[in-house]
């Protein structure tokens, strides 16, 4: 079935695909003026800005996720992922702090140590999946609550919070703007442009459809089954780390409440944005536009007073299936049309 | 060093839980929820320090802390107290009151001596002793210190907690007392208890209200984002923050002079270290101890917050 989807959507690309992005487009475009509708600050410039800066977290997050889901895969750890990597990266800064002093360096040194923890946690989860032959799920679902825990054990309970001189050199990298444009905006273009050329325009991309399609062909393919699964949960590895370096200089802290269900927000900005659950068809402009449907949902309650608070997740449940019944819909009448 | 001492610590417990303890030793469980939130990280270190105290000064009483992740999970640690430790009294802080209710009674059946801590049991005739803070006198408290600053025409926001019995009585407290003083509350969001949360909702509020005078945050995890989303507009000095519960970076900014978050108000993470020495006290003491334990829920200011303040909480 997704063998089918993946073939009549390549060879007219022209078209196709533009019906295929409408679905999720529409939501977004429909919630914008709801929102609108609603409170007209909705479309303010600083709202806006808020609602781009929000989504890069877990847009960003999700990019790697189409990754890990197109080639068959789930990643559970990514938000129990997020807040270990904050939590070390605020113990290794504080105490880099009291070695090198205040400087750009620390914040350099927690960057990095970011990237390497991401790309480490990554390939562990990979390297279990493939080689030690455990199912995704049950390898996420594990080392979600190893970090989570570590995490709580770091902070002994409580909250990590990065030295205070530290964060002064730290903030702009959330705070400040180049262009008008918040820094963790462009970060989340650039994550989203690269992952783009990834999946639409090399052989990685390629092979991770053609293993969530069928992973016994792809093995007899020639295809190194295991080094891209590997590799994908590396890529995954590595979007956390950078969403994990944007998010630090926010609040300056690390808790065991931090990043509590990204994991979630993150699977369902990818399936939002069309993205097949049980692999073998990504798209990363997709993913995109769900992450920032679902932070325009919670920033639309927030604006309006017209819906009791208690149901908020209700009305966040309705609007994420129905922008799926709408992707889903496209789909078939895409189908329709290259079968007549 | 600390990690390495909790280690040890952890390694004594379970040793000496596992070890035949002499005859006249005096068990008593602790159950409460693990430290997944700022709060009940406080709570778990308030409750390990009672602990050191206790058994230090006690040599027969043996205190056995367990920490659970949800209802189900408490359900199964009362069991094992009463099955494997065979505990003559239970400290136990609810995860939630009606699904514990009944696991609590059975622990009452054995004979054990019951102490309840802060979210109360369906059944009350089930506990000795019932230690909380004051969820009404919080929302009062905060409500009253709004009425000094504020007078009509001036503009509140609040962030309420969970969806919990607990947030709705001090929110209704709250605008019980607000009543009739011709302040605005323009409306009110679930923040969930958590910094990211409050800084969203916050960013929110500042783009739909341009006149906004005063924050009612209502917890101190919450204020922290709500201070930054502020920060970040620039509208420091147009309004204060309200938070609670007593978080050691609160409390010292409140010591410092902190225009944006002048006061706090307290409810006591401590709490349950004086639980645990009320029921130690029903096996050492001459008096009576059963009945109910109220603590206060005062107005922490630039005056009294130092005696408020616990540097060495993860809270």
């Amino acid at each position: 079935m997704s063998v089918a989807a993946h073939e009549t959507g390549k060879p007219s690309k022209g078209f196709r695909i533009d019906l295929k992005t409408a679905g999720p487009l529409v939501a977004l475009i429909v919630l914008c003026i709801l929102g609108y509708l609603l409170n007209p600050a909705f479309l303010n410039e600083g709202n806006i800005t808020n609602i781009l800066t929000r989504s890069a977290f877990i847009g960003i997050i999700a990019v790697g996720a189409t990754f890990v889901i197109t080639a068959g895969g789930i990643d559970l750890s990514v938000g129990s992922m997020a807040a270990f990597i904050a939590g070390v990266m605020i113990i290794i800064m504080n105490s880099a702090v009291d070695t090198f002093g205040v400087s750009i360096w620390t914040v350099v040194l927690g960057c990095g140590s970011s990237l390497i923890l991401g790309i480490g946690a990554g390939f562990i989860n990979g390297f279990l999946n493939t080689k030690a032959k455990i199912e995704a799920f049950i390898v996420t679902l594990g080392t979600m609550g190893i970090y989570r825990s570590l995490v709580t054990y770091f902070a002994d309970g409580g909250t990590l919070s990065l030295n205070n001189g530290a964060r002064d050199i730290y903030r702009p990298v959330y705070y400040e703007s180049f262009l008008r444009i918040p820094i963790p905006v462009w970060v989340f273009i650039a994550v989203a442009i690269i992952g783009w050329v990834l999946m639409n325009r090399t052989a990685f991309g390629r092979y991770c459809m053609a293993i969530g399609s069928n992973e016994h062909v792809a093995r007899y393919s020639a295809i190194k089954v295991d080094r891209v699964k590997t590799a994908t949960y590396i890529l995954q590895g590595l979007c956390v780390s950078l969403a994990t370096i944007i998010y630090v200089p926010r609040l300056g802290s690390a808790s065991s409440a931090t990043g509590v269900l990204w994991e979630l927000e993150a699977i369902a900005a990818v399936i939002i944005g069309g993205t097949m659950l049980k692999g073998g068809f990504g798209r990363i402009g997709g993913t995109v536009i769900g992450a920032l449907i679902l932070t325009s949902i919670g920033n639309i309650l927030n604006l309006t007073e017209i819906i009791s608070n208690y149901l908020n997740g209700a009305v966040q449940g309705v609007i994420i299936v129905a922008a799926v019944y709408l992707q889903r819909g496209s789909l078939r009448t895409g189908r329709k049309k290259s079968a007549e | 060093m600390s990690l390495k001492a909790i280690a040890l610590g952890l390694l004594a417990t379970s040793a000496l839980a596992g070890a035949a303890v002499a005859q006249d030793t005096i068990k008593i469980g602790v159950s409460i929820p693990a430290a997944t939130h700022g709060f009940m990280g406080g709570l778990n270190w308030h409750a390990a320090e009672a602990e050191k105290r206790l058994e230090a000064a006690n040599p027969n009483i043996d205190l056995i802390i367990v920490t659970a992740d949800g209802p189900a999970d408490q359900a199964s640690d009362l069991e094992d107290l009463v099955s494997v430790h065979q505990i003559q009294a239970l400290v136990v802080l609810p995860f939630e009151s009606e699904p514990l209710t009944e696991p609590v009674r059975a622990v009452a059946d054995t004979g054990a001596f019951i102490t309840v801590v802060d979210r109360g049991l369906t059944d009350p005739s089930i506990q000795d002793v019932y230690v909380s803070g004051n969820n009404t006198e919080m929302g009062v408290n905060s409500a009253e210190y709004m009425k000094t600053r504020l007078g009509e025409g001036d503009n509140i926001v609040i962030l309420r907690g969970i969806p919990t019995v607990l947030d709705t009585e001090r929110f209704d407290a709250f605008m019980g007392a607000m009543e009739g003083t011709g302040i605005n509350v323009l409306d009110n969001k679930f923040a969930n208890w958590n910094r990211d949360d409050g800084f969203e909702v916050m960013q929110d509020f500042l783009a739909r209200f341009p006149d906004i005078d005063g924050v009612w945050a209502q917890d101190d995890d919450i204020t922290l984002g709500v201070v930054e989303a502020i920060k970040q507009a620039g509208r420091e000095s147009e309004m204060f923050v309200v938070g609670g519960a007593g978080m050691k970076e609160i409390v010292k900014g409140v010591m410092d002079g902190d225009p944006l978050v002048p006061v706090d108000v307290l409810y006591p993470p401590a709490q349950i270290a004086t639980a645990m020495d009320v029921t130690v006290n029903h096996f050492i003491s001459n008096g009576p101890v059963t009945g109910s334990y109220i603590l206060g829920s005062p107005l922490i200011t630039q005056e009294n917050a130092e005696q408020f303040y616990f540097p060495d909480s993860p809270f």
